[in-house]
């Protein structure tokens, strides 16, 4: 049947005698083309000295000569050294033990250098203290090469000498000296020792001094409890590793908690071992990374937190609190001081609510409970930030009180929430010294701008916890005209000393003993022999009384929790774990990088449960072409709006509760590119990351560059094999990891036993296989970023993201479960009945899409498979991929044509494709479109050209090089040695990589283990991939 | 050759008669009778040529007739003893002519060579006594040039006789035909006539037969096909590439004359991927010392000279390596302004494609020449080899795997070599044909 609709592009369309529509419908031109006026002047072209032959021969030639050129070799300049340094051998790669102390990101690590320039960062393994690289730190080196970094000191907008600036510094700081007015020091958390001597010193220098450290993210409230409690401005130290029971409390400790670093310590207290892991209970409004990998999580309001915190301690110690609480709440919180009665002192309990009260209130606990997990006496000091003193000098400034400010490692106007009120303030000071790597907020309005080396140019020292020293040194000499703060402030004290004499006399006056400075320079990490012994009295789960003048404070403190109620809705800010506090918001990787909960790249957003989205009217939806769409809010907090903030509706959201992270909104000094998301930090207030807030609806749909669309598992469980720690002790493997059947003349049989193809025998040299352990993977996605530095991996772009393009070697999946289990999911799949009715299976299937209010949440990397039976091999038709003997699927780019079957072909879709050339191209204004940034680029791996397939090669150039390393040296190859740039980045062991064949090696010994799995075993790909099932603590003990 | 023997025969007669005139004019320096320049120079060269030569200041001062210096100065042989055996002891006497010695040189004292008997001193004064021999060489040089070119000419004669020969012999047979032509006519014999009128021309008879037109037609296209084919395999494929380099380094005279192993230079090749070019520091090793050329043992060659490697030129190359480092070389002093130099890179592999020269060179013990040729005959590098995938592929095919003495290929080589029922294993049976090994 026809459609009798008339489509219409214009109004004018619909009057049928409108004479201009008419005469459009005749003529496709509007104005009439001069063909003939051209072609009937004779005289015109005759005149012209072009005439067609003329023509055509010109482009004959042209063509020719292009033709001709392209089949010319370039001319390849070779430039060696004058006089090559002695450590320098071109072609190998240095490692240096440094420090990165950015004020938000404290870890140990190696950085590899080729030929002079950092190219990746890794693991300090020697390191006893975070000694293990994030994601924004193995991206660290990419902002060493950012094309926007300071070049040079600025005094008022036009760059100076540093000689000018030093003069002038100097000269304001000197006649300051006796004036009364304050010299503020604003700086970031450095935690070194010979910092703060140096900032001693020049206290003495110039008499009125105050330093204020300023933590854009602040651990405030638990850095003054502990400090009422133990007379030290620091920071509780927890070892996961030691607890069999974690309760927490709105800590996010797998991401960027007090500091972070905790992850490996949790990670291996969740591996099964002797049939005992540990147990997680996470009370949590936003889904955190953490209470995605908890065994028991419970959706509470943030003032419900401080109820239940303060119900907890109430229980422990048999007294009556009173506070409203939500009935599951209630029972989960008595359920949880059975559990952590019955764990004793194997117990931990952990909060991260910015509450002095709450703060209090854990360490009390911890030191009741005389928790193994839980130090005191060798606190960390890797946030020292002080809201108030901060507070009292934007007052100091406004009322004139500040003479000279000296800023670094911060960006105020940025991160205050009143940072428009600093910056007036700011004008009030006659010398403003703001030292940035780049030209940041603060910088816009400060008077002079000291251009500032990135960590990897710098010396330091940095005391993270107690008696565990590390050092940072220079990995490349200064690439712009740039001096650190520590060694300005010597030059303006009128010292000649370097920084570096400085910090070599601190450390063998205070630090080293008769231990060696250039050993701790190469571990770098040292660590002081005699420690206070770590052993606090084990008080075997029994309750004891606590010291009167102790529990007084304490008792108020519980109170004031029970009393917390909030009308309105709250919000939780939160830091993401590619973009933390935003210092690196100018780095692409990171820009790029999926949020391992939301799997969102290139923004931030509003959190939001169904149920408020339901209510407010908020929808995300899909649309055509395949992106994902969402409103947008305006949310108040104290009067103060940020508009259209985009929506995500994010399963496991406590009702009555919003989230939304920090870091993004970043403008000055930035690309347009990386410009991405709204400015948080303005509702950050008081430092407070908990407040209340109102939120409404703002017109127009937000487009998301998300890379998983698919939210849950739709009850596939053979993709993510999962048990709980009950059945995988009592029951035999089969049951609980059972290997997939398939039809075999009319018989079942494994699917494992069937083959289409003959074996290649693989017994003899090595054969790689890398074990993903789905118990120890927190999703921290460090992997990720690992992968993209070493593997020259190019970044897309939001809009290319958007289309799916992305090209991660490996990504992380998260799925949610549908049902309030994973299990519940494949029950109800396996009950399906019918096509229709109330267990049928068309609408059952919509059902499982839908993820739970509160699901439960798995994490998966996914690379490369490099099945031994790859179906991507067979399908090239120029057979650019093909399969090495020692398990590497290897990819050809030279030879690959680019027709994508092998891509079609994969059932993993580990395949990316480069839809455009990536490096030196304009339209993709990233790090591989300039000089500096290209500076990071791994010289033995390829760059990759436009129309060419790629894909993860299990790092193919590190095990051929430990090869050669031991054919150099006449050796079989160690077990250690064989890594890729995932496992070597994995801090939580998840991820191990090795050679099968050697009996002796960790890797083979996985693969025998009982929770061994493939992905989609029924395929029959044998992939060296494998996968270990994920076992959940769910039982309450 | 008798010319050279009498170049031989020229310089001892000056070497005996310079070593009468010494044993005559010896009052300070108490040389023995049996002091040989000959041995001195052996001595000379193995230990004081790193730092003096005998007609320039290097690190230490010019030696030649220093005896006859000293004598100025009023210093005897038991100084000189005194001054090579411990000079710093000397230095620390007080003496004073040591200590203005010391001075002028940078206050770096000269190694103590307590090793060398007096005697060995004697020599290498006898050796710094002794008068140069340049101009012979100079001589010698000239006349053997001068044989080579009169050669030349004696070629060309022959060629130009033997062409008049063939011209001869061409007109003549001309000739006799044009006369037996005329016999003929005069006899009355009638030539044959050509019967033009009947044949077809042979390219019509071509046109007409389709079959062979077909033939041809399929020949030329396979052909032409055959060239193309092989230009555009040629593309690429710069075997024979030798570009000019900014300083005319001759591979010859280092590797060939001098016998300096490759490795001195390009060390790197035995542990990086690249063999790298060597910084200039490394040339300075020995070119602190070797200020200029001075020929190779048998004299340049004609070719040599026809392309103006005089030795004046290569002294100007060596002065050019100096003007880059930024060595003075008046004062021996390096003067911070360097240029380094941009050396145009021969050999050339495509970006994707991963080469190791550690796992060729000290891994498998593959001689440099296998794959760049007789570099040490090379006077200017080229790429001596087609570095084409083809090439490399068959060399892992042939090229069986060292594994001798290397317990990394222990158990490997066992196990497979039983596998494949061979002794020894190729590269290629031990996964050097893999794309991945080369690419990724």
């Amino acid at each position: 049947m026809a459609s009798n609709k008339k489509y219409w592009k214009n109004e004018a369309e619909l009057n049928p005698n409108d004479s201009i529509v008419e005469t459009l419908k005749q003529n496709e031109f509007v104005q009439e083309i001069p063909v003939e006026d051209f072609l009937g002047n004779k005289e015109n072209l005759a005149a012209s000295s072009t005439n067609r032959r003329d023509f055509l021969k010109y482009v004959g030639f042209s063509t020719a000569a292009a033709t001709m050129a392209a089949c010319e070799g370039p001319v390849v300049k070779s430039i060696p050294y004058v006089v090559q340094p002695d450590q320098i051998i071109p072609g190998v790669s240095n490692y240096y033990a440094t420090t990165i102390a950015d004020g938000f990101d404290f870890a140990s690590v190696l950085v590899k250098t080729r030929e002079g320039r950092p190219i990746k960062i890794e693991n300090n393994t020697d390191a006893k203290v975070n000694g293990s690289a994030n994601a924004r730190v193995q991206a660290s080196v990419l902002s060493l090469y950012d094309s926007k970094r300071l070049q040079g000191p600025i005094a008022n907008g036009e760059p100076v000498e540093w000689s000018t600036l030093d003069a002038t510094v100097k000269a304001k700081l000197l006649a300051l000296k006796n004036t009364g007015k304050q010299i503020a020091l604003l700086t970031q958390t450095y935690a070194s020792p010979s910092t703060a001597r140096l900032i001693a010193e020049f206290k003495e220098v110039y008499g009125n001094v105050n330093h204020i450290t300023y933590d854009a993210i602040s651990a405030d409230a638990a850095l003054n409890a502990f400090e009422a409690r133990y007379g030290e401005r620091a920071l509780a130290d927890y070892d996961f590793s030691k607890a069999s029971l974690i309760v927490s409390i709105g800590a996010d400790f797998l991401s960027d908690w007090q500091g972070g670093g905790y992850d490996s310590g949790y990670a291996a207290g969740r591996v099964p071992k002797k049939g005992k892991m540990s147990r997680h209970i996470q009370f949590e409004s936003n889904m955190s990374l953490t209470g995605a990998n908890a065994d028991k999580r419970i959706p509470l309001t943030p003032s419900q937190q401080k109820v239940a915190l303060a119900r907890l301690y109430g229980k422990l110690n048999g007294v009556s609190v009173g506070g409203d609480l939500p009935e599951n709440v209630s029972s989960a919180v008595d359920a949880a001081v059975k559990e952590i009665k019955k764990a004793g002192n194997s117990a931990v309990v952990v909060s991260g609510l910015d509450d002095e009260n709450a703060q209090a209130v854990v360490l009390a606990i911890n030191e009741i409970l005389g928790s193994t997990a839980y130090d005191a006496k060798a606190p960390k000091y890797v946030r020292q930030g002080n809201i108030k003193s901060v507070a009292k000098l934007v007052a100091d400034m406004k009322s004139g009180k500040v003479g000279a400010i000296l800023m670094d490692g911060v960006n105020p106007v940025y991160t205050l929430s009143n940072g428009s009120e600093f910056a007036d303030a700011l004008g009030k000071v006659d010398l403003s010294v703001v030292f940035a790597q780049s030209k940041t907020e603060t910088v816009a309005v400060s008077k002079f701008a000291a251009a500032a080396p990135n960590y990897l140019e710098s010396w330091g020292d940095v005391e993270m916890k107690k008696g565990h020293y590390s050092l940072m040194q220079p990995t490349i000499k200064e690439i712009f005209d740039t001096r650190q703060f520590q060694s300005s402030l010597l030059v303006w004290m009128g010292s000649d000393k370097t920084y570096y004499d400085y910090i070599r006399e601190t450390w063998s006056a205070g630090i080293l003993g008769v231990s060696s400075w250039n050993a701790a320079l190469h571990d770098g990490v040292f660590t002081l022999g005699t420690m206070p012994s770590e052993v606090i009295a084990v008080v075997d789960g029994e309750m004891v009384d606590e010291d009167v003048e102790v529990v007084m404070p304490i008792a108020s403190a519980v109170r004031s929790l029970a009393a917390a109620k909030s009308e309105e809705m709250e919000l939780t800010l939160y830091s993401k774990v590619g973009m933390g506090d935003g210092q690196q918001a100018n780095n692409p990787w990171l820009q790029e990088f999926p949020d391992p909960i939301t799997r969102v790249s290139w923004d931030n957003y509003v959190t939001v449960s169904k149920a408020d989205a339901e209510k407010l009217g908020f929808v995300n939806e899909n649309v055509a072409n395949g992106g994902l769409d969402g409103s947008k809010a305006n949310l108040t907090v104290n009067g103060i709006t940020i508009n259209n903030v985009p929506v995500i509706i994010q399963p496991g959201q406590a009702v009555g509760t919003v989230g939304l992270s920090l870091g993004y909104g970043r403008k000055e000094g930035m690309k347009v590119e990386m410009q991405t998301g709204v400015n948080a930090y303005a509702l950050y207030q008081n430092g407070i990351s908990e407040q209340s807030v109102s939120i409404e609806k703002a017109s127009g749909m937000h487009e998301f560059a998300c890379v998983q669309l698919h939210k849950t598992l739709m009850g596939r469980g053979d993709i993510i094999k999962e048990t709980s720690l009950e059945i995988f002790n009592t029951k035999d493997h089969t049951e609980w990891n059972p290997v997939p059947k398939v039809s075999l003349n009319h018989n079942e049989v494994d699917a494992v036993s069937v083959d289409l193809w003959e074996e290649f025998d693989r017994s003899i040299g090595h054969h790689f296989n890398l074990s993903i352990d789905l118990n120890a993977c927190t999703g921290c996605g460090a992997c990720v970023i690992a992968c993209h530095a070493e593997n020259n991996v190019p970044v897309v772009g939001k809009d290319e993201v958007r289309k799916s393009r992305d090209m991660h070697w490996l990504r992380i999946d998260r799925y949610y479960s549908s049902e309030d289990t994973f299990e519940g999911d494949n029950i109800k799949k396996d009950e399906f009945d019918g096509l229709i009715g109330d267990k049928g299976s068309l609408s059952g299937f919509g059902e499982l899409e839908d993820p739970s209010a509160n699901p439960q949440v798995a994490f998966q990397p996914v690379m490369c498979q490099h099945c031994n039976h790859a179906p991507c091999e067979t399908v090239c038709p120029v057979a650019a991929t093909s399969h090495g003997r020692q398990g590497q699927n290897q990819m050809a780019y030279n030879r690959c044509v680019g027709t994508r079957y092998c891509a079609n072909n994969c059932p993993y879709k580990v395949r990316r494709f480069n839809w455009f050339l990536y490096n030196n191209n304009d339209e993709f204004d990233y790090n591989m479109n300039n000089d500096l940034g290209k500076m990071v680029i791994n010289p033995d791996v390829n760059v990759r050209s436009r129309g060419v397939m790629e894909k993860c090669s299990m790092c193919i150039q590190m095990t051929q090089k430990s090869i050669l390393d031991a054919k150099r040296d006449g050796r079989t190859v160690k077990d250690s040695e064989f890594q890729t740039a995932c496992s070597a980045a994995c801090s939580s062991g998840a991820m191990v990589f090795g050679d099968i064949n050697d009996k002796e090696s960790e890797v083979a010994e996985l693969k025998e283990s009982n929770r061994m799995y493939h992905l989609l075993e029924h395929i029959g790909t044998k992939p060296n991939v494998f996968y270990h099932v994920k076992v959940r603590n769910t039982q309450e003990s | 050759m008798k010319k050279v023997l009498y170049r031989n025969q020229l310089s001892n007669f000056l070497g005996i008669n310079l070593v009468a005139f010494m044993l005559f004019s010896v009052s300070l320096f108490s040389q023995t009778e049996n002091a040989d320049p000959v041995k001195g120079k052996q001595i000379f060269n193995q230990n004081c040529a790193s730092c003096h030569s005998l007609d320039r200041k290097g690190t230490g001062p010019a030696l030649r007739n220093v005896a006859a210096r000293l004598e100025e100065e009023g210093l005897d042989s038991e100084w000189i003893y005194a001054w090579v055996k411990n000079s710093a002891g000397l230095i620390k006497s007080g003496d004073s002519y040591a200590n203005k010695i010391y001075a002028e040189y940078n206050n770096t004292p000269m190694t103590a060579f307590p090793t060398l008997t007096n005697e060995d001193i004697d020599h290498i004064l006898a050796y710094t006594s002794a008068v140069e021999d340049k101009p012979v060489i100079a001589e010698a040089s000239g006349l053997e040039g001068g044989e080579v070119v009169s050669n030349g000419v004696s070629n060309e004669i022959i060629l130009g006789a033997l062409a008049l020969v063939f011209g001869l012999l061409v007109a003549m047979l001309f000739m006799v035909n044009k006369t037996l032509r005329n016999i003929a006519t005069a006899n009355g014999v009638e030539l044959e006539k050509e019967n033009a009128e009947k044949r077809l021309p042979i390219w019509k008879a071509f046109v007409k037969n389709q079959f062979l037109v077909l033939v041809s037609v399929i020949f030329l296209l396979l052909t032409s096909a055959y060239f193309v084919y092989g230009y555009f395999m040629q593309v690429g494929v710069d075997q024979g590439y030798e570009p000019v380099q900014p300083i005319h380094f001759s591979h010859k005279i280092h590797a060939g004359d001098n016998k300096v192993d490759c490795k001195y230079c390009h060390s790197s090749a035995r542990v990086s991927k690249t063999s790298g070019i060597p910084s200039l520091n490394v040339c300075m090793n020995c070119h602190k010392s070797i200020y200029e050329y001075k020929g190779n043992p048998e004299g340049p060659s004609k070719s040599d000279i026809e392309n103006g490697y005089t030795n004046e030129f290569y002294t100007k190359e060596i002065k050019k390596l100096y003007a880059a480092v930024g060595w003075d070389e008046e004062n021996q002093k390096y003067t911070g302004e360097t240029k380094p130099v941009e050396w145009v890179r021969v050999h050339n592999l495509p970006d994707f494609v991963y080469f190791n020269h550690s796992q060729h060179v000290s891994v498998a013990g593959i001689e440099c020449q296998t794959c760049h040729g007789p570099v040490e005959e090379m006077e200017v590098v080229s790429q001596h080899s087609p570095l084409t995938m083809g090439w490399c592929v068959n060399c892992h095919r042939e090229t069986d795997v060292k594994v001798e003495g290397n317990a990394y290929y222990d158990k490997i080589h066992k196990e497979l070599s039983k596998k494949y029922g061979v002794e020894k294993l190729t590269a290629a049976m031990q996964g050097g044909l893999e794309c991945g090994k080369c690419h990724y």
